[in-house]
């Protein structure tokens, strides 16, 4: 079994919280100490989000985060060997690279699948890889065991659904709103509605995310689906931080986020 | 017989569908409605009146004789696509968007623009449909075409300064799509160029064929022949793909589009993937010729026309160039300035900037043809819109 279905097994009927950073925000040597953090703070899957130059599905504060870490010269290869230094203290907690296809595209899939797999890399979300181009892609991670991780919108239609019960591992991303990472309006009677519609095909572990802001929304939305992703708002801490005090604000926040979906 | 796009929307191993997952659906939507109504005789009856009362097609082909006899070799034939409503080609394709989205119940439209073309267009048709009309504009390129920021919110439109990366067209481009993302059900994102996820590139051509096929009955009726050569200016290439498509089967024509040299391409600083030899890559929708770095990470493009400053190509021009049936080119910065002069001195045409590139390497290969020999350029847009940016770049102040 891999990282991330032994992570699920172990939670059994409690909830995952996974928290997303962007690798080399606020700065490349804070990334691991950050991500060490997380888990002690109770993550039970870090997602590390890859900068790129023009990420479309990210809202302001994501895009801030992938200028300042480019600026300081973060790649593809160096949050590669963030997560190599993050493994010789953690072998149990999963590790998702989040981002977009064309950095991977310019290392090449085959490299980059065997990279994931040396530094143990546990699953891959390119955003902007629909199913339907990433059949060439995926196979490359399919032979480390790399699971791919899909999202899935509230315009999902039924047949896409099905598509993506069949190539995803690991879990399934929903995307709780139409709109960019960090927007507002969180709908959660939308997201009960389509839940059971995601369940009858998906057998994975369905995690939430897109608009959680604080534990309130995050308790609610955790009682409705396996794992609730927080991203915008950890990255705007980060952001609002010192790199004196970012580890302890970051703690705090993620913290609180836990308590909050434990109770559900 | 020349196929493309295949209907998962490549050409060759270019194009595609590379979009996030909330906009999957509206991308499917477009592409089945673009479909029905492509041959839907009322629908092609409704655009063809338009193109001809509105937009006041077809466009002449002027025979630029002095300038031709300056240069002493090929004769230089202008596409007047300056002569549109609205001043370039842009308004081709945003007409036919518009008449789209009216069909499929959208009341809102929105648009990327770089030099403010396809703005001033999509807000144009906006304002003629009574559609609420978004546009998101590099607060770089705002600064370089005031004026056509201006002509934008006389039409009725929202311009929205985008402050993000390096403030020109591709950051128009995310943030037009991230307003899509949020607002998918209720929006039409009229694209501007022959680029983007699958249908845009197919659809967009479509809509700017009008170009190519009215050429194709022109000339013959001038020369009695087609052109030896057809000649486009490449950003996008929204207006090279128009002309060239039509031509594509006519053997004997070559098809040359023109990229933006900036500096010179030795220089790295210009919007010239196909020229540079660029790795292929996927932005935007689709995978094309891509100026990125080693590390996969788009790169800051350079041109004195805010039309070309672009990292990439659209998918059927990537194609072309691979299977050798058009050939690619860059002509620099100054270049094209050279050419601009030329064109306002000896003909009484100001050419708009991104044009001039056209223009620019056709002066360069007419000395070395016959004079019996004709070079068919499309004069994609007017340079009205470039004023500040010549007198600036000639010390001059207006």
């Amino acid at each position: 079994m891999s990282r991330i279905d032994n992570t699920f097994a172990a939670l059994g009927q409690r909830k995952a919280l996974i928290p997303f950073i962007t690798a080399g925000d606020p700065s490349p040597e804070m990334t691991v100490p950050l991500m060490h953090a997380l888990v002690a703070s109770g993550a039970d899957i870090l997602e590390l989000g890859v900068p790129f130059s023009d990420p479309m599905a990210d809202g302001p504060t994501i895009q801030r985060a992938s200028e300042r870490a480019l600026k300081k010269g973060v790649s593809l290869r160096s949050v590669l060997n963030m997560v190599a230094e993050f493994r010789q203290q953690n072998t149990t907690t999963p590790v998702v690279l989040m981002g977009y296809g064309n950095p991977i595209e310019a290392m090449g899939w085959d490299v980059f699948a065997q990279r994931c797999d040396e530094v143990g890399v546990d699953g891959v979300l390119t955003v902007d890889f629909p199913p339907e181009e990433s059949h060439d892609a995926f196979a490359h991670l399919q032979r480390y065991n790399i699971a791919p991780i899909f999202l899935l919108a509230p315009t999902t239609t039924e047949s896409r659904i099905q598509q993506v019960a069949k190539l995803a591992r690991g879990y399934v991303y929903y995307v709780s709103l139409k709109g960019v990472t960090g927007a507002g309006n969180l709908d959660l009677s939308a997201i009960a509605d389509k839940i059971p519609q995601l369940r009858q095909h998906i057998k994975l572990p369905i995690g939430v995310g897109f608009g959680i802001r604080d534990a309130e929304t995050a308790l609610a939305v955790a009682k409705l689906c396996d794992g609730v992703v927080v991203g915008s708002r950890i990255v705007q801490a980060i952001e609002d931080s010192t790199e004196a005090n970012v580890i302890a604000n970051v703690s705090a926040l993620v913290s609180g986020l836990k308590q909050a979906v434990e109770q559900a | 017989m020349y196929n493309y796009p295949d209907n998962t929307g490549h050409f060759g191993k270019f194009g595609g569908i590379y979009m996030a997952e909330t906009l999957i659906p509206a991308v499917e939507e477009l592409r089945d409605a673009y479909l029905h109504f492509r041959e839907d005789a009322e629908f092609k009856a409704e655009f063809a009146d338009e193109l001809k009362h509105y937009v006041g097609r077809p466009s002449p082909i002027y025979h630029a004789k002095n300038w031709s006899d300056r240069l002493g070799g090929a004769q230089i034939y202008l596409k007047r696509e300056d002569l549109n409503h609205t001043g370039a080609h842009k308004i081709n394709n945003a007409m036919g968007q518009a008449l789209l989205a009216k069909r499929m119940g959208k009341k809102r439209v929105i648009a990327e623009t770089g030099a403010g073309m396809h703005g001033v267009a999509t807000a144009t048709v906006a304002a003629r449909y009574g559609m609420e009309c978004v546009v998101y504009m590099g607060a770089e390129d705002i600064q370089r075409q005031a004026p056509n920021v201006f002509r934008m919110k006389l039409l009725g439109a929202t311009v929205v300064p985008v402050e993000s990366g390096s403030k020109t067209l591709k950051d128009a481009c995310n943030e037009a799509i991230r307003d899509w993302v949020t607002n998918v059900e209720s929006t039409f994102y009229i694209f501007g160029t022959a680029a983007g996820p699958h249908p845009y590139p197919m659809m967009v051509r479509d809509f700017q064929c009008v170009i190519g096929n009215e050429a194709k009955v022109q000339m013959p009726e001038m020369i009695g022949r087609q052109p030896d050569a057809v000649i486009a200016c490449v950003g996008g290439g929204s207006n090279a793909i128009g002309i060239f498509h039509p031509y594509i089967e006519i053997e004997g024509v070559r098809l040359i589009g023109v990229e933006a040299g900036g500096h010179g391409i030795d220089s790295g600083s210009h919007a010239a993937p196909l020229t540079s030899n660029s790795k292929v890559g996927v932005l935007h929708g689709n995978r094309v010729y891509l100026m990125q770095d080693e590390n996969g990470q788009i790169i800051e493009t350079h041109s004195i026309s805010a039309g070309l400053d672009y990292p990439g190509v659209g998918p059927e021009h990537c194609w072309l160039k691979d299977t050798g049936r058009a050939e690619y080119v860059a002509i620099n910065d100054d270049e094209a300035m050279q050419a601009f002069h030329n064109l306002c001195r000896f003909e009484g045409i100001i050419p708009a900037l991104e044009s001039s590139h056209a223009l620019a390497h056709a002066a360069k290969i007419a000395p070395t043809m016959r004079k019996d020999q004709v070079l068919l350029v499309n004069l994609s847009g007017r340079g009205d819109k470039d004023i500040n940016t010549v007198a600036r770049l000639s010390g001059i102040t207006l």
